[in-house]
């Protein structure tokens, strides 16, 4: 540490890897709306095209992600590590909820409900079959009476190739 | 006629059984769907509003405004139990509500935003009832440059309460404002970030941006804690004691007196009102309360103040409908819409055209207010059970509201893909230690603040300078600019002292 003070430029690496990452990001996303906004029309101060505001808000974006990305490596920064990824719930979550959108039209509320709810139970570490299909089966007649029956809302409830 | 007349008209109107029974109804309906996980008032009006087509005109506002009140304690219910707040304007409530009922003091937490809505809205429609002729002048001062410096002192007043660094939850806000301009553009009919994804053209619905990023999130960051072994992970709490103790008691009056305060003048401005006004009162508390140092941890004030503050913003909002026929908000809206199928049309006539339908909301939306607390301090108990529901049911509950919610807004199965998507952001920003309440925010706001900063320069024809010499936008940026200052000054001091603690 008494080397950093009488370099009195001290080195700089990453301290805190949460921001760097998060500054890192901010960057990407900036440069991303950046470019993206280019291609709209501009216009001037008085008479904005679709492309103004956005443009230089993303351009902001990109400022202040390099300033997180700055602040990261500064001295003073408490060091921080990356938390521990483990996907595998993500990925469960995520694949559960797409696969019910891929099954709601062609097979109704009632079946993507019992699917979505089988498929995230699995995830559980203290899953056991009878406890979902259980909740699978409340579940699906509760919304199956909040958003079919009692609120009217245009859905499928069974398969329609049934009906 | 004075106001103790108009008040008589509006009690005769209001006190009919017809009218009881709507507004008993519209409560029950509201808390019932708001307090499914990831629905707020917005949803569940939308959805109920074809109950009140055959109505007539008075008790079809009147059970609208019930289903309201109910649908934002609902909102409270989800964010303190299950930390998913239904809509923006409880999104800080989830901060200490959760923490307490982690603590097992789920009840206390309820009863307080209970009780503290009741108190606020009492106050607010009194406020409504007295203000609502006058008022009209403070709100016609408003142009374009007030409300976007208005906006802004909003977002960047949230963003300052957070213990986030300035700068990265400046920069997510931003994020919420971009993602919020994604979809047609209004002034130029340009598609804009679209992709060439058609169901991108109407935009990024809110419920799947929030459920995905509130809701998904959170179910995956606990299945992983729940694997690694970390028992901290589950919802399940001991329930502990239903209603306040003395002290909760004499610790929350001066929230709920200060959260009424804010929310009622913040109501009245149209804008996102209720949303500021509910991160206004959080601030205040953390800035006035002699417990500020609780806060964060399950201080009762967290949840007080924030929750009496948008009660009584969510009355105050009704001025701006009822006087000018602006809605201020997207439930205004669609209150806006109802009125409109009911054949009244909203604006400074209303009051002498329609006096009874007028009166007799104001009244309802008091009786209302009273119902909702007499409907759910018994319910109080019923709600907290949902915590006793083991996590490997309860997940998959959410999940499912999460994914038919975000279907049934606008019957897309688009929005379930971006729920999913957006539950990966909310993962990132957990694992990266970003709150994603700003994100939130921006969102909210984006659009109102990029159409009044357009306006704004329309009329200026081109010239910035016009936020700074209208006195009253002149004022709300100066408060704005000293926020982000202190923010800046306390990460940069955080950072000092670690630099110094090093080399001493």
């Amino acid at each position: 540490m008494a080397d950093d003070a009488l370099a009195g430029w001290p080195k700089r690496r990453v301290r805190n890897q949460r921001d760097a990452v998060v500054g890192a990001l901010y960057l990407a996303v900036g440069s991303g709306f950046a470019c993206y906004a280019a291609d709209y029309e501009r216009g001037t101060a008085a008479r904005m095209g679709a492309g103004y505001f956005p443009f230089w808000l993303a351009l902001i974006l990109m400022a202040l992600g390099a300033i997180v990305l700055f602040r990261s490596t500064a001295p003073g920064m408490q060091p921080v590590a990356l938390a521990p990824w483990d996907l595998r719930s993500l990925a469960w979550m995520t694949g559960a909820v797409v696969f019910f959108g891929l099954v709601i039209k062609p097979l109704g509320l009632v079946a993507a409900i019992v699917i979505l709810v089988v498929a995230a139970s699995l995830a559980s570490p203290t899953f056991t079959w009878r406890g979902t299909l259980i909740n699978a089966a409340v579940l699906s007649a509760v919304n199956a009476v909040a958003f079919g029956l009692v609120l009217g809302l245009p859905l499928d409830l069974w398969p329609v190739w049934l009906g | 006629m004075d106001l103790f007349d108009n008040l008589a008209l509006g009690f005769a109107t209001a006190m009919s059984w017809q009218s009881l029974g709507y507004a008993f109804l519209g409560c029950f309906v509201g808390t019932l769907i708001g307090v499914l996980p990831g629905l707020g008032p917005v949803a569940t009006i939308a959805m109920l509003l074809p109950l009140t087509y055959q109505l007539d005109s008075t008790s079809a506002l009147i059970m609208l405004a019930s289903i309201y009140y109910g649908a934002q304690y609902g909102g409270s219910t989800t964010a303190i139990l299950l930390k998913l707040p239904g809509e923006s304007s409880s999104a800080v409530t989830v901060i200490d509500g959760h923490a307490m009922a982690l603590q097992g003091r789920a009840g206390p937490a309820l009863s307080a935003a209970a009780i503290g809505s009741l108190i606020a809205g009492s106050f607010g429609v009194l406020l409504v009832a007295c203000l609502a002729v006058p008022l009209t002048a403070v709100a016609f001062s408003f142009g374009p440059p007030e409300y976007f410096s208005l906006m802004l002192l909003g977002l960047v007043g949230s963003i300052a309460l957070s213990s986030d660094a300035i700068d990265k939850s400046l920069g997510l806000m931003v994020i919420g404002v971009l993602l919020s301009l994604v979809g047609t553009d209004v002034n130029s009919g340009a598609v804009r970030f679209s992709g060439d994804v058609f169901a991108l053209r109407d935009g990024i619905e809110f419920t799947a941006l929030a459920m995905g990023i509130f809701g998904i999130a959170e179910i995956a960051v606990n299945l992983e804690q729940q694997r690694r072994g970390d028992t901290g992970a589950g919802t399940i709490a001991r329930v502990g004691r239903m209603l306040p103790t003395r002290e909760d008691a004499r610790r929350m009056m001066p929230a709920i007196a200060r959260g009424t305060a804010i929310g009622s003048v913040l109501g009245i401005l149209p804008g996102a009102g209720v949303t500021i006004a509910s991160f206004a009162a959080y601030t205040a508390e953390k800035k006035l309360s002699r417990y500020s140092y609780e806060l964060g941890t399950g201080a009762i004030e967290g949840v007080a103040g924030p929750e009496s503050a948008n009660n009584a913003a969510a009355q105050t909002n009704f001025i701006s409908l009822l006087t000018l026929g602006i809605p201020g908000s997207a439930v205004m809206a669609l209150m806006l819409g109802a009125m409109v199928i009911q054949n009244i049309q909203p604006g400074p006539q209303v009051i002498t055209s329609h006096p009874q339908v007028f009166w007799g909301l104001i009244v309802s939306m008091w009786i209302g207010n009273l119902m909702l607390v007499v409907l759910n301090l018994p319910l109080i108990g019923v709600w907290i059970r949902l915590l006793s529901i083991p996590y490997r049911f309860l997940f998959p509950a959410i999940l499912v509201f999460c994914a038919v919610g975000a279907y049934t807004v606008r019957a897309s199965v688009f929005d379930i893909y971006l729920l999913a998507a957006f539950g990966v952001v909310g993962y990132g920003l957990i694992k990266l230690s970003v709150s994603p309440v700003p994100l939130l925010l921006g969102f909210v706001l984006g659009p109102m603040i990029e159409s009044s900063f357009r306006r704004a320069m329309m009329v200026s024809r081109g010239d910035y300078s016009v936020f700074f010499t209208r006195p009253l936008s002149a004022a709300l940026l100066a408060g704005a600019a000293v926020l982000i200052l202190a923010a800046v000054g306390s990460t940069w001091g955080k950072q000092r002292q670690i630099v110094l603690a090093e080399q001493g």
